[in-house]
């Protein structure tokens, strides 16, 4: 297991947001993490990323990472696509992509075959980008460097249909590459992607295995997610 | 005529001193999040490390020690006591209250609480003759400093590493954290560089002012805060158009006034900036 996460908690502000979540991450493949809004999915990543305060036990590549710097982690090979992009508005495409750049041969040959029209775009701001090709930076920026895990947060999320398939795609191809903790509320790139998956419920690990038996399971997408599957297939 | 160009010269005078503590205070903000009460003690260290030495070994090295005293002052404070309370913004606030007020007597016991006349190369203290108008020498070397510093600044922000992770960590310092950088290493840097351009800026108001006092860095600093939010935080071009508005106001407005309006007239302005542009004239997301 590239990943393994045990009796995670975190708290913010008073309120107790994560309460003992307990999952694992394989070597290979997209792990997906599921469940309602505001369940502590995003919490969990940045947990794992040491972005918030937590406690508990979090092994990355068979290493303890609660306590280290985000930095640090990142620099093992813990690859981070944001919820919401969050790419460097004032910065331009290709500063943003040099600023990610920390080993001497970055990778962007595949960081350009995947998205060639960053290559066009690299002397424009990122803040002036669609929300599909600021995703295209916030994945790229990642791709340019070797990672041993990435974490993407809901990288569709507020796309075009289009570009939802597209975005899903370039997961695919990556997923072959790396293994990937996939927060995503679109069931139908859960489908396409997902080999396990994971539901938190109030902050605990409601239901882990096989991401098809969950999706496949009717009654339990509908009273874990709030949905039916037949909507996750459009 | 001749009095608007002796007035316009001496505020831009001004502005560039201004401009020199703000631009670092900007940077120090926008980055770190670090409201710097201790900023003033940079620019007061650098001011009488220069003073010491400037009799025997004259001006240029003076000045030269001085910022560099100022840049490391900068940097051991963001790495002695800033560092340990990044996420504790009260108790960061009240540790750069207490050092700034802790500096300024530590310097009257050393220096006395008394101004110092502050030697002045001759050529400072000579005059030019601009449309009718007898120029002080000295703005002009204030003035001439602020622009290269703007410049050098914008220069090292837009074609340097370090400058791009500054840029970065203006708009969003976790994200540059995860992307592998330490972005700590910035924060010591821009606390030095924010020392050194606020102990240049000590030297210069020396000079401007013929004499240096424990208690100038406190006082120029509460107008650089007022250029600094006005220009938006982060922002060195913002707070370069701040420092001239700031500057040119106060100036005309202290001339044609009546006393003390030049310093209300710039409270007004900053109210009238937050009003109509709460973040300030450039806005956290363009630092450059």
């Amino acid at each position: 297991m590239i990943l393994k996460i045990n009796n995670l908690s975190v708290r913010l502000g008073g309120s107790h947001i994560l309460q003992g979540v307990a999952f694992d991450v394989a070597e290979t493949g997209v792990t997906a993490l599921l469940g309602r809004n505001g369940v502590g999915k995003t919490t969990t990543l940045r947990a794992v990323l040491g972005e918030v305060p937590a406690t508990g036990e979090v092994l990355f590549d068979g290493r303890p990472a609660l306590g280290r710097a985000t930095h640090r982690l990142v620099r093992d090979g813990l690859g981070y696509v944001p919820e919401d992009r969050c790419v460097f508005a004032g910065l331009t495409v290709a500063e943003n992509l040099r600023l990610a750049v920390r080993v001497p041969s970055p990778d962007f040959d595949l960081v350009f075959d995947l998205f060639p029209e960053l290559r066009k775009r690299a002397g424009q701001r990122a803040g002036t980008l669609s929300g599909g090709q600021q995703q295209m930076v916030a994945i790229a920026r990642v791709l340019l460097n070797p990672n041993r895990l990435l974490l993407v947060d809901e990288p569709t999320k507020g796309l075009a249909p289009a570009v939802v398939t597209a975005v899903a795609a370039v997961l695919e191809r990556i997923a072959a590459r790396v293994p990937i903790l996939l927060v995503e509320q679109n069931l139908a790139v859960v489908r396409r992607l997902a080999t396990d998956a994971v539901v938190l419920e109030a902050g605990r690990t409601a239901w882990r295995g096989r991401a098809a038996d969950l999706l496949s399971d009717a009654d339990a997408t509908r009273s874990l997610l709030g949905v039916g599957t037949t909507a996750g297939r459009h | 005529m001749s009095t608007v160009v002796l007035l316009a010269l001496t505020g831009l005078g001004l502005a560039a001193l201004y401009f020199l503590i703000a631009s670092g205070l900007s940077l120090v903000f926008g980055l770190a999040g670090v409201l710097n009460f201790a900023h003033g003690l940079f620019l007061s260290v650098g001011a009488y490390a220069a003073w010491t030495v400037s009799e025997s070994w004259g001006a240029i090295p003076a000045i030269l020690l001085g910022v560099a005293v100022a840049a490391t002052t900068g940097a051991l404070v963001e790495l002695v006591l800033i560092r340990p309370l990044y996420t504790r913004h009260t108790e960061q606030v009240l540790v750069t209250v207490g050092l700034s007020l802790a500096g300024v007597a530590l310097l009257q016991s050393v220096w006395g609480a008394d101004a110092r006349v502050f030697p002045r190369p001759a050529w400072a203290s000579s005059v030019v003759n601009i449309a009718g108008a007898q120029v002080p020498a000295d703005r002009f070397l204030l003035i001439g400093a602020a622009v290269l510093v703007l410049l050098g600044l914008l220069a090292f922000l837009r074609f340097t590493r370090y400058g791009l992770v500054i840029r970065a960590g203006v708009e969003n310092r976790d994200m540059v954290s995860a992307l592998g950088i330490d972005v700590r290493n910035a924060f010591t840097l821009v606390f030095a560089i924010g020392g050194a351009l606020a102990g240049l800026a000590g030297i210069l108001a020396g000079m401007y002012f013929s004499s240096i006092s424990p208690g100038q860095g406190a006082s120029l600093l509460i107008f650089a805060f007022i250029v600094v939010v006005i220009g938006g935080l982060g922002s060195v071009t913002g707070a370069f158009a701040a420092a001239v508005a700031v500057g040119l106001l106060q100036q005309f407005v202290n001339y044609y006034g009546t006393a003390g309006a030049g310093d209300v007239s710039v409270v007004a302005l900053l109210a009238a900036v937050l009003l109509l542009r709460p973040a300030g004239l450039a806005g956290k997301a363009a630092p450059a």
